[in-house]
């Protein structure tokens, strides 16, 4: 209960100081960084709700932002409704897509590499027909008329995306902390903990999983809108990248699976040294060499991800002697 | 309270479990004996909705459960644990022990106030906070039986929760398992320890090859010459009842 309400309050204290952020930075170069933080730090949760906290890992999830992005763009497009109602729309696809493809992949109790394949295989699959269809535009993608305003999720200037992001990010995080707080959340952990042990204690695992896989793609549908609305442009390889499926996992996994900040501080810390290596780094190729020696480092010495270094220092120490005992 | 009839399960060619009946009521405490590979485990993995059943009925309180999924038999009062442990590792005890009182509850609070209970029950309260995978395999055992508990079953399947245990901790696991027969929970367990089986249960079911092959009290069960020759071999009752006279 304590920790809630420290955890509660630190959010508190922490999205009062981003919100008056933009007050104090006027470049327009940093306000774009912290919207992409921000951006990636909500993918990230949304795939650590199935990942992290379910141990569900999918290497698809771009699936549920690319839907969501063709479902608003085309709603937006095509029969002109304001984007503001296509968000809930994208929100709503991304749910279904996910129920579709979890309901399918874990009543056939596909776990482990075989769920992350399968999901990669539903995010090409749609690739492929959004290549196909006329209504996504084909290969030659959609373009989105700029018409800045609040009813059309675009702004003038990056500080409306900037709040964008930054709401998004703050309503995943409650999510996490509800998790963490709920019974809901009790039972994905238990699930990813030990799905038998889960099932013979009453819990309803294929549901879970399935209530699970919906969050994560309706949070999923709304970056589609949000992407799309800001860069007003939309072909299949953007909205089916394998590069965002891996970076909304690469960022949990270094910041920290099933935690509530993983996400958030594996995006700040992944941008920050990827900003950092290119901007003072000029042999081409050479920042990306370094990035992944980073990215290396991270992974082996740190298994819980960076989080791992700020908590659990007394469980540790209790692992630790129980390993002393054992030798 | 539990009906099964004519349980049968085939992997294969081999029959694991083959047309068993029994019966468990109402506040009893049933034990399931037999020799490794007769057939045990699997008989209570049907009955809990693990495996599927090859032919029979299972019934609990007059419904038939066969082909129910394990979550929703749990919901109906009847809940298994592991002869294997199966803790969720990277929880701490409460943690573990919640789950099972999730399944009645969905007040976190509530949730807490019947893990702490429980655990006082099974003796587990000065354990609470540790991490699940640090327990000892006795501790492992008593959260098994814990976690299983606080589901507020009205009858329990324990699989083997002595195994491995020193004979203070059986002496201590079957105080425990009499005082939750007292609060009214029904039980039917598998075990190997004797000594337990004799001093807890009302009646004893034999199982061996898949068959039932002997039922009744346990003094009755451990004099019947097809149990000794079971556990012992082909002749041995006759030796026996030879040595003694």
């Amino acid at each position: 209960m304590t920790t809630r309400n420290s955890t509660l309050l630190f959010c508190a204290i922490g999205f009062a100081l981003l919100a008056f952020a933009p007050l104090g930075i006027s470049s327009k170069f940093y306000l774009d960084i912290l919207t992409l933080i921000f951006f990636t730090a909500y993918i990230g949760q949304s795939w650590n709700i199935l990942g992290g906290y379910a141990g569900q890992f999918s290497f698809g999830g771009v699936m549920f932002f690319g839907t969501g992005a063709y479902a608003s763009s085309i709603l937006v497009n095509s029969f002109g409704v304001p984007a503001i109602i296509g968000v809930v729309v994208a929100i709503l696809a991304g749910a279904v897509l996910a129920l579709c493809v979890g309901y399918l992949s874990f009543r056939s109790g596909l776990r482990g590499s075989y769920f992350a394949l399968i999901t990669l295989a539903f995010a090409e699959l749609l690739r492929v027909v959004a290549n196909s269809l006329e209504i996504t535009g084909g290969g030659v993608g959609l373009f989105l008329t700029y018409a800045p305003g609040l009813q059309n999720l675009q702004f003038k200037t990056p500080v409306g995306f900037y709040y964008f992001a930054l709401i998004l990010m703050a309503i995943s995080i409650a999510i996490a902390i509800w998790l963490e707080n709920s019974r809901f959340g009790a039972q994905l952990v238990a699930i990813r903990e030990n799905e038998d042990a889960a099932e013979a204690l009453g819990i309803n695992t294929l549901r879970r999983k399935c209530q699970a896989i919906m969050i994560m793609g309706a949070m999923g549908g709304a970056a589609g809108t949000f992407y799309s609305q800001k860069y007003l442009y939309l072909d299949p390889p953007i909205a089916y990248s394998v590069h965002l499926s891996v970076e909304m996992l690469l960022v949990t996994i270094v910041g920290g699976m099933g935690t509530v900040f993983g996400p958030l501080i594996g995006s700040l810390v992944l941008h920050t040294v990827n900003e950092v290596t290119r901007n003072f780094i000029d042999t081409p190729g050479l920042s990306l060499i370094v990035y992944g020696i980073i990215l290396i480092i991270i992974i082996s010495y740190l298994p819980n991800g960076l989080i791992g270094l700020f908590k659990g220092r007394g469980s540790k120490k209790a692992d630790a002697a129980q390993g002393d005992g054992d030798a | 309270m539990l009906d099964v009839r004519g349980a049968t399960k085939r992997f294969g060619g081999l029959v694991a479990v083959s047309e068993v009946d029994l019966h468990v009521d109402q506040g009893e405490i049933v034990s399931l004996i037999g020799p490794n590979g007769a057939g045990k485990t699997t008989l209570f993995a049907m009955i809990a909705g693990f495996l599927k059943s090859d032919g029979g009925e299972v019934k609990l309180n007059g419904t038939s459960i066969l082909g129910m999924k394990p979550h929703m038999i749990c919901q109906m009062g009847m809940v298994r644990t592991f002869q294997i442990t199966q803790p969720f590792a990277g929880l701490t005890t409460r943690q573990n022990i919640m789950v099972g009182a999730y399944s009645k509850t969905s007040s976190q609070p509530d949730a807490e106030r019947k893990a702490e209970e429980v655990a006082e029950i099974v003796g587990m309260t000065a354990l609470l906070d540790r991490n699940a995978d640090n327990l000892t395999v006795a501790g492992r055992k008593r959260l098994e039986l814990a976690r299983a508990l606080a589901t507020g079953p009205s009858l329990l399947l324990l699989d083997e929760v002595m195994a491995g245990l020193n004979p203070t901790e059986i002496d201590e696991i079957v105080a425990v398992i009499k005082s939750i027969r007292d609060t009214g929970v029904t039980i039917f367990l598998i075990e190997h320890v004797m000594k337990a089986v004799m001093n807890l249960s009302d009646r004893t079911y034999v199982l061996n090859d898949g068959k039932l092959i002997a039922a009744g009290t346990p003094a009755s069960v451990a004099a019947d010459p097809q149990v000794i020759e079971a556990y012992l071999g082909h002749g041995a009752a006759e030796t026996m009842a030879g040595g003694a006279t």
